[in-house]
C-alpha cells in the first residue's frame, strides 16, 4: 500500500530555486497522499465498484430470483447457480467459441493497422520538415469531431460498390478510420518530447530516417504504443455499432458484442441472461487492461500533458 | 509497489486461465440449438414441391432474410425453411438482429439490402417503399394471400395500391392472463362479458385481493402496452369502422368515443382498489417492465393480467400453460354482442429484387406448406393468420386458440393501431402521454388532446 512517502524527499539544495511548477508538484504529492485522500478514494473505489459487484451477483443467480428481487437479497437468502452461463454459452443457435474467435480476428487488426499507420505519420508530423506540415496535422486532428454516425451509410456504400461488404476488411478498415486522427496525435504529442539532441546526434552519425525511427525512437514510444493499443483495443472489443453496421449480413463476422446485444431474445423476455453474457464478454478485456494497466496510465499522461 | 504488480500479473493470469478454460468448454460440447419440447424434426417433413418448378433451377443460389426474430425463436424459422432447401437447392441465410429496424433502412439506403426482410410494422414497409427499394409481391404470392389469408391482412401488405408484403407470423393480443388453478379455488368464473369481468374485478377487490396487475415498461419503448389497452377497448366500446377511422385520422384522436373508451381502461388501470396486485400503487404500472408485470398471478396476488399471445415466453420455465395448468388467457371479453373483436400484430416479408430464388421464397413463405412445417418446428409461441395452418400442429394450447380466434371468419380482426400510425404518434406522442396518464394521473381529455395536437400534418 501507500506508504507515506517522505514529502522532502528530492528537495534540491536551494528551496528558492525551485519552480512554481516544481512546488505545486510538491504540493500535489502531499495533498495526495494525506489519510484524507486515502479515504476519499476508498470511497470512489467502492462506490464505483458496487454495481459491477451487483452484476457479478446477478450473473449467478436464478432466473425467477433476478426477475422478483435485487441483487442484495443474496446476503439473507443465498441461491447461486450456473444455469444463466450455460444458457449465454451452449444456448441458442450460435456457437460461442467462433464468436470468441470472431472478435479476436477483428480487434487485432483494428488495433495493429493504425497503429502503424499513426506511428508513421506521426514520425512524419513530428521530425521531417515539408510544406504544409502544420496545416495538415491540424487537419488530421480536426477530423477527431466527425461523429463515426454520420460516416456511417456513405462509408457502407462505399465498401458495397467495391465489393468489400460482408467480410473482416470492412471492419478493420472502418475502426482504423475512426482510431487514425487520435492515434496520430497522441503519438505525435510523445514523439515531439523526445529531446531533439537526439535525434540529432543519430543524425549526425549518419542514420536515416528509418534507422532513427527504429532504432531511436521506437524504443522510447513503447509505453506510448502500449497505452494506445489497450485504449484501441478495448474500444474495438466493446464496439457494438460498427460491427453490427459493417459486419451485417454476414453472420459469420459478427462479434460477441452482436451475440450479447441479442441474448435478452426478440421481445427482451430473457433479458435475465444480460449478466452473465456482460461477464463473458468483459474476461478478455479485464485481462488486457489488468496486464497493462501500468501503460494505460503513463501512456494517457504521456500524450496531453507536456512536461 | 513490488508485491501490488505481482498481485496484478496473477490477477491478469487468472483472467487468461478462465478465458482458455471457457475456449475449453466451447470446444469440448457440441450442443445443438433451443428448442425442445416435443417439436418435430424439420428433416424429417416434406412438402409438395411441384410450386416451385416453374421458377427455374435454382440449385446453389443463396437467398439472405433478414429479421428482427431473435434467438431463441430464430432456430425454428430456421429449421422451416430446410424443406424448400431440400426442394430448390437454394440456400437461405437467416440473420436476426434486435437492431433489425434502424439497421434495415442503413442498409436499404447503402444498397446493401438483404433479398427479403420480415418487417414488423406496415408502417415501416410504407417508409421501405417510399425509398424505392421494395419489388411488388410476384403473382404466385398474391395467389397464395388471396387463398389463405383474410381481406383485412392483404390490405395491411399494401401501399398506394400495390400489393408488396405477405403476412407471415401473428400475435394475437387480446388475451386476458389468468391462474385457471387460483380461479378455481376461489370459485371465480372466466368472464364472458366486459360486464362480468368488472362484477369479478369488484369481487375480488372486496375480498381483500387485488384483480388486476400491469406494467407499461419497456425501456424507449415505454407505453406501447397501454396503447393496447386502448386499442382494444376502442375496438370493442366504439366498434371497428370507428377504430379504423381513428387510426387513419378521419375522426380527431380525441373524439368522444375514444376518450370514453380510454375513461373504460382508466376504470381499471387507474383504480385503486384493482391494480396493482403485487407491484403496488397504480404508479407503479408505469415503472414496472410489461415482461414482469404478469408474473405477480403465479403468486397469487394478483388474478388478471391483459397481455399477447406471446406473453407465454415470459412465464418462468416450468410454468404450465394450459387451460388446467398454472396459468392460462380468455379473450378479452366483449362490451357489447358476442363475439369479441381481435387485436393482433404481425410481420410481413418484403422482397428487395425479383430474382426466381427470392420469388420462390416468398411463395414458400406464403403456403399453408409453410405456415404447417413452421407450426410444427415450432415450440410455444407461434402462430399465424394463414387459415391454411392446421391447428393441430400448435403445440400450445394458447396458440391453438389464437390461431381458432384468426380462422373464425366471424370474428373481427384490426392490425394494432399503434403500428399503423404514423411514427411520430404510434411510437412517440401515445407512448409517452399515455405513461403520463398513469405515472401522473394526467386528465383523459388532455392525453388525447396532446396527442392529437402532435399528429404530423399530411
Amino acid at each position: 500500500m501507500t506508504t507515506t512517502t517522505p514529502v522532502m524527499a528530492p528537495v534540491p539544495v536551494d528551496e528558492r530555486r525551485l519552480t512554481r511548477a516544481e512546488r505545486r508538484a510538491v504540493a500535489a504529492r502531499t495533498k495526495f497522499s494525506s489519510p484524507a485522500a486515502s479515504v476519499i478514494a476508498l470511497v470512489i473505489a467502492v462506490l464505483w465498484t458496487v454495481p459491477t459487484l451487483g452484476l457479478l451477483i446477478t450473473s449467478f443467480r436464478p432466473e425467477l430470483d433476478i426477475r422478483r428481487s435485487g441483487w442484495w437479497t443474496v446476503f439473507t437468502d443465498p441461491t447461486f447457480t450456473l444455469d444463466n452461463y450455460n444458457e449465454v454459452l451452449y444456448g441458442g443457435g450460435t456457437n460461442f467459441a467462433s464468436l470468441f474467435v470472431n472478435s479476436l480476428v477483428i480487434t487485432l487488426p483494428a488495433v495493429v493497422i493504425p497503429i502503424t499507420l499513426a506511428l508513421l505519420a506521426a514520425y512524419a508530423f513530428a521530425w521531417i520538415d515539408f510544406p504544409g506540415r502544420n496545416v495538415l496535422f491540424v487537419a488530421v486532428f480536426a477530423l477527431q469531431v466527425v461523429p463515426i454516425q454520420v460516416t456511417l451509410i456513405p462509408l457502407l456504400s462505399i465498401y458495397v460498390d467495391t465489393g468489400l461488404a460482408g467480410s473482416f476488411w470492412t471492419i478493420w478498415l472502418s475502426h482504423s478510420i475512426f482510431a487514425l486522427p487520435l492515434a496520430v496525435f497522441l503519438l505525435h504529442n510523445f514523439m515531439k518530447e523526445i529531446p531533439a539532441s537526439l535525434v540529432e546526434a543519430a543524425r549526425m552519425d549518419g542514420a536515416g530516417h528509418v534507422k532513427i525511427f527504429f532504432q531511436v525512437l521506437l524504443p522510447l514510444l513503447t509505453p506510448a504504443i502500449a497505452a494506445f493499443g489497450v485504449f484501441q483495443f478495448l474500444w474495438v472489443w466493446n464496439d457494438l455499432l460498427v460491427a453490427l453496421t459493417f459486419a451485417g449480413g454476414a453472420p459469420d463476422v459478427v462479434p460477441l458484442t452482436v451475440r450479447v446485444a441479442e441474448l435478452a431474445g426478440t421481445r427482451g423476455s430473457d433479458w435475465y441472461l444480460l449478466a452473465a453474457g456482460a461477464f463473458v464478454s468483459i474476461v478478455l478485456p479485464l485481462v488486457v487492461f489488468l496486464g497493462l494497466q501500468r501503460y494505460f496510465v503513463r501512456g494517457l499522461l504521456a500524450g496531453s500533458v507536456k512536461g | 509497489m513490488t508485491m501490488r504488480a505481482r498481485g496484478r500479473r496473477n490477477a491478469a493470469l487468472a483472467g487468461g486461465l478462465g478465458v482458455a478454460m471457457v475456449l475449453a468448454g466451447c470446444g469440448a460440447s457440441e450442443t445443438s440449438g433451443g428448442g425442445g419440447g416435443d417439436t418435430a424434426d424439420a428433416a424429417d417433413l416434406s412438402i409438395d414441391c411441384a410450386p416451385y418448378e416453374e421458377f427455374g433451377d435454382l440449385e446453389g443460389q443463396t437467398v439472405s432474410v433478414y429479421t428482427s426474430i431473435v434467438d431463441p425463436e430464430d432456430q425454428p424459422q430456421i429449421d422451416s425453411y430446410v424443406p424448400f432447401e431440400e426442394c430448390t437447392g437454394v440456400d437461405v441465410q437467416y440473420e436476426g438482429s434486435r437492431e433489425f429496424e434502424a439497421q434495415l433502412v442503413v442498409r436499404v439506403q447503402s444498397g446493401n439490402a438483404p433479398d427479403i426482410a420480415f418487417i414488423p410494422q406496415p408502417g415501416l414497409l410504407a417508409t421501405l417503399v417510399g425509398t424505392g427499394a421494395v419489388v411488388p409481391a410476384p403473382e404466385q404470392v398474391v395467389a397464395n394471400v388471396d387463398e389463405y389469408w383474410d381481406e383485412s391482412w392483404k390490405t395491411y401488405g399494401t401501399v398506394d395500391g400495390t400489393f408488396y408484403a405477405a403476412p407471415l407470423g401473428a400475435n394475437a393480443k387480446s388475451f386476458v392472463w389468468y391462474s385457471p388453478s387460483a380461479f378455481e379455488d376461489a370459485g371465480y368464473e372466466v368472464p364472458q362479458t366486459w360486464d362480468e369481468m368488472v362484477a369479478l374485478s369488484d369481487q375480488i377487490a372486496e375480498s381483500g385481493g387485488k384483480p388486476w396487475c400491469a406494467g407499461i415498461g419497456s425501456g424507449d419503448a415505454t407505453g406501447w402496452p397501454a396503447t393496447d389497452w386502448l386499442e382494444d377497448v376502442v375496438l370493442r366500446s366504439a366498434g371497428p369502422e370507428v377504430y379504423d377511422q381513428w387510426v387513419n385520422h378521419e375522426i380527431p384522436f380525441n373524439d368522444p368515443q375514444i376518450v370514453e373508451a380510454l375513461d373504460l381502461v382508466g376504470g381499471i388501470l387507474k383504480n385503486p382498489d384493482y391494480v396493482n396486485g403485487g407491484l403496488g400503487e397504480v404508479q407503479s404500472i408505469a415503472s414496472t417492465e410489461f415482461g414482469d408485470a404478469g408474473l405477480p398471478i403465479l403468486d397469487g396476488s394478483c388474478f388478471m393480467h391483459r397481455q399477447a399471445s406471446f406473453y407465454q415466453a415470459n412465464w418462468p420455465e416450468g410454468t404450465e400453460v394450459a387451460e388446467d395448468g398454472d396459468v392460462f388467457a380468455f379473450p378479452l371479453p366483449p362490451i357489447e354482442g358476442e363475439s369479441a373483436p381481435v387485436l393482433g400484430g404481425g410481420e410481413f416479408t418484403a422482397a428487395f429484387n425479383d430474382e426466381p430464388a427470392v420469388q420462390a421464397f416468398q411463395t414458400y413463405l406464403s403456403s399453408a406448406d409453410w405456415a404447417n412445417v413452421k407450426a410444427q418446428v415450432s415450440g410455444p409461441g407461434w402462430v399465424s393468420a394463414n387459415t391454411g395452418l392446421d391447428v393441430e400442429n400448435l403445440v400450445s394450447p394458447i396458440d391453438q386458440l389464437a390461431a381458432e380466434q384468426f380462422q373464425d371468419p366471424n370474428a373481427v380482426f384490426r392490425f394494432d393501431g399503434s403500428d399503423l400510425m404514423p411514427g411520430e404518434i404510434g411510437a412517440g406522442a401515445l407512448w409517452t402521454e399515455l405513461t403520463n396518464w398513469i405515472a401522473n394521473d394526467k386528465p383523459t381529455q388532455q392525453v388525447l388532446t396532446d396527442v392529437e395536437n402532435a399528429w404530423p400534418a399530411a
